[in-house]
């Protein structure tokens, strides 16, 4: 049971896809302008993400190893149109705004990553519980990014006024950046500084690092 | 355990998993398409509100659509017709029949081939007085055709609004026509000078020393042919062949 746990918890800080893995960076600039559109992007990206290696495991000792980038591929597919066909049924005005971005779920590295590494080898449960873990780690990068943006970018969360903006008679003045895809790229920087400081075990080693020049210059000449 | 690389077992692993995912797939599209229609139609007449700038974010937009009438226009009398139901009319099945619409030929500026013969157009009365008329447009940009509704204050020449509801032009740069900033120097822009078809996107800032500066709008950057696009197809459906002589008739009061 702890395992389940483990799998469910470690991708939140200690193994982040986003943060760690630098997966799913692509939309993660794009969709979190506004908390709303990020929160309905993180739910539907956690079920795919689970219902994908659920479906994965269950079927892996079926799957011929030469084709199985292809059946999970199939998998994903599908199950993103499912979420695009519900959200179209029952969050139209959201759909809208997320338009592109649910069909690219499916190109989502995380997805994928988590079925060809995890969900090809275990359990179906386990599998499913790790997919949800690597959703919500994507998820808490996701809000903690939208969080800031609409705050600061527009001075509202979820729609309702927080900081009274200058052009409504109030005294902030919105970071028009924020609003901006490229802003999410500095948060996302600070969000894995912040987290490499906390836990130095997840800096990288240098691949290549300079060793001091051992011969002196005259020894060169 | 079977060899799982065998090529039979890859085609009926192959098949077998695409035969589940259409199933499932499909199933799904079926069963919500109640839903998005109801959707779809809902969208539609939040853009109509919006167009003529009535949009109140909110409220429940049925609520507000009771403020509408909805009439089909006869477009080669220019005048009401009763000739048509309104209920289930879909304009775009006239369009496509034959026996309902003309084809174009030489005089397709907006480039849609096909003009219905019935044009379905939302009124607006204010304190019982007429007030706003908002007509369904489109016409071909540079990738698809862009569908929208004009809106016209009751003096039947100056704009109330425009705005897009499907389109597939470039996002950021043709997509630019859904900018809510682009759309708001819209409001104020007249249509016709002299009776003539008068309004166009221009290259460059549009102020009030601009000769004309009524009938020209400010064009898209970097989307020439959206803008070129959006012009045309304003000068068609302005035209004789599209709203013209409803326009006038609604103006004299005959229609």
């Amino acid at each position: 049971m702890s395992t389940m746990r483990e799998a469910l918890t470690k991708p939140i800080l200690q193994n982040n896809p986003i943060a760690l893995q630098i997966l799913g960076i692509c939309s993660a600039l794009a969709v979190t302008s506004s908390l709303k559109v990020t929160l309905v992007m993180c739910i539907s990206v956690t079920l795919v993400t689970g219902c994908s290696s659920f479906a994965v495991s269950l079927i892996r000792k079926q799957i011929p190893n030469s084709i199985r980038i292809i059946v999970q591929m199939v998998i994903i597919a599908s199950l993103v149109i499912v979420v695009d066909q519900l959200l179209k049924a029952y969050a139209f005005a959201i759909s809208k705004q997320l338009s592109v971005f649910v069909g690219l779920i499916i190109t989502n590295c995380i997805v994928m990553g988590r079925a060809e590494g995890f969900a090809m080898k275990n359990p179906p449960l386990a599998s499913f519980v790790d997919g949800i873990g690597n959703g919500l780690g994507y998820s808490v990068v996701l809000i903690c990014i939208a969080v800031v943006r609409e705050l600061f970018g527009s001075g509202k969360l979820l729609g309702f006024e927080i900081l009274p903006l200058i052009t409504d008679g109030g005294w902030y003045v919105p970071n028009g950046l924020l609003l901006l895809p490229p802003s999410a790229f500095f948060l996302i920087g600070i969000f894995i500084w912040v987290l490499r400081s906390a836990k130095p075990e997840q800096v990288e080693k240098e691949e290549f690092k300079i060793t001091k020049n051992t011969r002196s210059v005259k020894e060169a000449f | 355990m079977a060899n799982n690389d065998s090529i039979p077992r890859t085609l009926l692993v192959a098949v077998t998993l695409c035969i589940v995912c259409a199933l499932v797939v499909a199933s799904a599209a079926v069963m919500l398409k109640p839903a998005q229609v109801i959707n779809k139609a809902l969208d539609r007449k939040a853009n109509i509100l919006a167009a003529a700038g009535l949009l109140v974010p909110g409220e429940s937009v049925e609520e507000q659509f009771k403020q509408v009438t909805t009439k089909i226009v006869d477009l080669n009398t220019g005048k009401f017709t009763d000739e048509i139901a309104l209920k289930g009319f879909d304009q775009a099945k006239v369009a496509k029949n034959s026996a309902t619409s003309i084809a174009l030929g030489e005089d397709d500026l907006a480039k849609i081939r096909r003009r219905e013969n019935y044009a379905m157009v939302y009124l607006i009365e204010k304190d019982g007085h007429f007030d706003k008329v908002i007509l369904p447009v489109r016409g071909y940009g540079l990738w698809s055709t862009l569908y929208g509704f004009l809106a016209l204050e009751k003096d039947l020449n100056t704009v109330a609004g425009l705005g897009f509801y499907d389109h597939g032009e470039t996002p950021g740069l043709g997509g630019e026509v859904d900018n809510p900033k682009w759309k708001a120097i819209w409001p104020g822009k007249e249509i016709y000078d002299d009776g003539d078809v008068a309004i166009e996107l221009v290259k460059g800032n549009v102020d009030s020393s601009t000769p004309n500066a009524d009938n020209k709008v400010d064009a898209l950057s970097g989307a020439t042919l959206t803008s070129r696009g959006v012009s045309n197809l304003l000068r068609f459906w302005m035209g004789e062949l599209g709203y013209k002589s409803f326009l006038s008739n609604l103006r004299s009061g005959e229609a």
